[in-house]
């Protein structure tokens, strides 16, 4: 390849991975003097046609010898993909630009209040054992995380989807007890798949039957898992693979090992510090996506000092956020405005100021609450998010020169959730996100929610909640969650200092579509099904 | 002769099974020690008071832990080693798939270790403080110096980054063929080679070295026999008994002790099992591992006392 030819192939390659848009594609070309080819030069690189064919192999981090194929267990990457991506269907799916779509559902619609929501049925789709989806499945799929004796981690989001009955054997009814704009997107979670019902309402999770794009060979857990594509799948233009290998690697070191000497085709979480040598290598892209993942230091707002807002503002202005995306993420993230919902997501409040590393500020605000320093202990672990004990050093650093002293006490990995977060006044801690401003701030902000982790309660916050939630005026939404996302970042019991990227890494040969969804890592968990051999 | 050798075997096995029993205990206190217990751990920062409640209910954890001791200890000595908690898999499924890999892993390392170490502490007794021996001294001494991780990432930097020859991770499975396995395996099993041969090479020379001084060997000397035939056919068999020891020993750690190698080359064996159990403090395939672990620990040092025995007449005959 010559200079010329490689300098045109690494701009297909960012038009490719999303990183450039056609204008900025054709500008770039023209330059280099491909006037008349540059427009096709774009539309091969954009619009690379799914091919049939091949084998992909895909290493995963977050894979544990307790796995299973039952979604209410699911909670990483290995069996989110498995399960969502690849064996079974949601009723609903959440695509690349963040919006909800049916998936096993047909339409979605709501009354007037949305209260009740009536929700059609795909008709014809089988099973891989060859039985029919019918609503006596999807009423046993979602009744699966209910009940007392429910261990689920969709536990709270299923209990929210109110009374479910059937119309007939393609329709269902969800009455809820308030009205939710939002609903479709709780269908989508990733817990809330489709399985098999046996004729007593129950499904047989351990078989992996499912309606998806692969059928399940063989599953190891923690080890690895093989599929065969599907031949009946629904969706065109998915299911391009003839098979998936994929493998447990959940040293970050090995997998980025893996990725580079060409054992798998594309890896989940790249190992950050690594990450640009890799890039650098012929054959690899290093797929940056801006996701919903956030770190968070929650602090419980009903102890001294962290009950007078005074100190929360000056301890939110002591965190030097460029430093902190700089350095524990290596700039694969963006700055946090001490809220939780994402520049990627709807009715994000973009106007709102971004809050900056302020020493005078910080000060002023001590001197508000009537301090001239502050002494406050925060505790830290790994196991919040990767190199937190050394991010919260970092922090602490940074709050010396306004005065404020934080002391960080670094406690053991293990047993973090159980014995640390929401249990010491001040901590570390991560949030992967959820689709919705409503949903994100009803699991972490809400007054006496199970995951409050700042035991914050704000009247008006709780007032603009439960409006924002059955409105279906977007432009109405849109102004309450600006105001929330203002409430919470000035007044709220939590500093969010960053936005984490989803950093994946996958060989050239791989096709993937233009636009890479970043709700979760791996083009929101479907490369499975999505992508293909070029 | 046979009686003494008999006696002996079954006084230590009748301690073997008391040692496993003690150390079931031990790993049981250990792991309710730890904080949390099955549910959470799985649950992490999604647990809350009904959901753990619930799997409490479930997995039977509401009862004291003596109960559920004296429960899997009958179980145990039945031959039924119970479920995961977690996933409720069949224990000896979970185990069985591993369990082989541990032992391949651990063979073939021995099998290309013991002869290569026996040999270089032969020929370093014969050419004693000779440049060779110096060189030798030097060479498997800095690879038991630097941690196991260091060797295997160096190898993994050198045979698959650089030159491509073996793969950088040895995900082995059912299917493959004892060539491709062997294949697959390079890199862990050079690494634990590296990893053990200093320790069983040294103790070689260094318990011919010291009997070099003795008597009969001066004796054998004087009748004119040749340096090497001194060394095989005079000095070895009075000096098998520490080596057999610490061959014993290292052949014991490549089962239970590589757990690191396990994870650098995401090879499945049942170390990583067992982290990995520990921590969702998945209490039945802990104690399953636990098992196997001392009983390789009981059975290698049994041998290691039978064949001390058996090479040294003095002890195979007492007065």
């Amino acid at each position: 390849m010559s200079k010329v030819d490689y300098e045109i192939y690494k701009l297909q390659k960012r038009v490719t991975n999303g990183g450039m848009n056609r204008r900025e594609f054709i500008k770039a070309a023209t330059a280099m003097g491909f006037v008349a080819t540059a427009p096709a030069l774009y539309s091969h690189a954009a619009h690379a046609t799914p091919k049939k064919g091949g084998t992909y192999r895909v290493g995963f981090g977050g894979a544990n010898t307790g796995d299973m194929l039952d979604p209410a267990d699911n909670g990483d990457t290995f069996m989110i993909n498995m399960n969502m991506g690849g064996c079974r269907n949601a009723l609903v799916e959440v695509n690349a630009n963040g919006q909800a779509v049916p998936e096993l559902a047909e339409s979605l619609e709501p009354s007037a209040d949305a209260k009740t929501w009536v929700v059609k049925l795909r008709q014809g789709i089988e099973f891989h054992s060859g039985k029919t989806f019918d609503a006596d499945d999807a009423i046993a799929s979602l009744e699966h995380h209910r009940g007392e004796d429910s261990t689920s981690d969709a536990k709270s989001v299923a209990n929210s989807l109110g009374n479910i009955r059937k119309d007939g054997q393609n329709t269902l009814v969800f009455e809820l007890e308030s009205g939710n704009a939002d609903f479709p997107y709780l269908l989508s979670d990733y817990h809330l798949l489709m399985g098999s019902a046996d004729g007593s309402g129950k499904v047989d999770w351990a078989s992996g039957d499912g309606t998806g794009s692969f059928v399940v060979k063989s599953f190891e857990p923690g080890v690895r898992a093989h599929m065969v594509r599907n031949p009946n799948y629904f969706k065109s233009g998915c299911a391009n693979f003839d098979e998936v290998k994929m493998t447990a690697i959940n040293d970050a070191a090995a997998r980025m090992n893996a990725m580079a000497t060409g054992q798998v085709d594309a890896i989940v979480r790249c190992d950050l510090k690594t990450a640009p040598m890799l890039e650098k290598k012929s054959g690899v892209s290093v797929i940056q996506v801006s996701g919903t993942k956030h770190f968070t230091y929650p602090m419980d707002v009903r102890q001294a000092p962290f009950n007078d807002n005074n100190v929360r503002m000056a301890l939110k202005h002591g965190i030097d956020r460029e430093a902190f995306v700089n350095t524990v993420l290596r700039g694969y993230g963006s700055l946090g405005n001490d809220h939780p919902i994402s520049s990627n997501q709807n009715y994000h409040a973009g106007d709102l100021p971004q809050r900056q590393y302020d020493v005078d500020k910080a000060k002023w605000y001590l001197k508000q609450a009537g301090l001239t320093g502050l002494d406050v202990e925060i505790a830290a672990a790994d196991a919040a998010f990767n190199g937190a004990v050394d991010a919260t050093q970092l922090y602490s650093e940074a709050a010396k020169a306004a005065g404020i002293n934080i002391k960080v006490n670094r406690v053991s990995p293990d047993g973090y959730w159980n014995n640390v977060w929401m249990k010491v006044p001040w901590s570390a801690c991560y949030w992967s996100g959820r689709p919705t401003a409503d949903w994100m701030f009803t699991i972490g902000y809400k007054a006496g929610g199970n995951w409050t982790d700042s035991y914050w309660d704000h009247a008006r916050f709780e007032e603009l909640l439960v409006a924002g939630r059955a409105e279906l005026d977007e432009a109405k939404r849109n102004e309450i969650y600006v105001e929330m996302q203002t409430i919470v970042s000035n007044e709220g019991g939590v500093v969010v200092p960053c936005f984490a990227n989803n950093v994946d890494a996958a060989s050239d040969a791989l096709g993937r579509p233009a636009k890479l969804a970043g709700n979760w890592e791996l083009d929101g968990s479907r490369s499975i099904e999505r992508w293909w051999f070029k | 002769m046979q009686n003494s050798l008999l006696r002996l075997v079954l006084r230590r096995l009748a301690l073997g099974v008391l040692t496993l029993i003690a150390i079931s205990l031990l790993i049981t206190v250990g792991v309710e020690a730890l904080s949390g217990d099955v549910c959470t751990a799985m649950m992490g920062q999604m647990a809350s008071e009904d959901k753990v409640a619930a799997c409490h209910r479930a997995l039977n954890l509401d009862r004291p832990v003596h109960l559920r001791y004296i429960e899997w200890l009958v179980n145990f000595a039945q031959g039924d080693m119970g479920k995961a908690l977690t996933n409720h898999r069949e224990v000896v499924d979970v185990i069985g798939n591993r369990i082989g890999n541990t032992f391949f892993l651990a063979i073939a390392s021995a099998l290309i270790a013991i002869p290569i170490s026996l040999a270089l502490g032969i020929v370093a007794a014969l050419y004693r403080n000779s440049l060779f021996d110096r060189s030798i001294s030097m060479i498997t001494l800095s690879g038991v110096s630097v941690p196991d991780f260091f060797i295997a990432y160096i190898l993994m930097a050198i045979f698959a980054v650089s030159f491509g020859i073996f793969p950088a991770i040895s995900n082995v499975d059912d299917t493959m063929a004892l060539s491709e396995r062997i294949v697959a395996s390079a890199l862990p099993v050079l690494t634990l080679t590296l990893a053990v041969s200093a320790h069983m090479m040294r103790m070689t020379r260094a318990s011919i070295v010291s009997l070099m001084a003795s008597p009969y060997i001066e004796m054998a000397k004087l009748k004119g026999v040749k340096p090497g035939r001194i060394i095989v056919f005079h000095a070895l068999p009075n000096a098998w008994s520490p080596i057999i020891q610490v061959i014993m020993l290292n052949l014991a750690w490549l089962v239970v002790g590589v757990v690191i190698v396990e994870v650098v080359f995401v090879y499945p064996g049942l170390g990583a099992l067992m982290i990995d159990a520990v921590f969702l403090r998945d209490m039945p395939i802990v104690r399953a591992t636990a098992m196997i672990f001392a009983s390789v620990y009981v059975i290698l040092n049994l041998l290691a006392d039978i064949l001390s025995m058996a090479s040294n007449p003095r002890l195979m005959h007492p007065k």
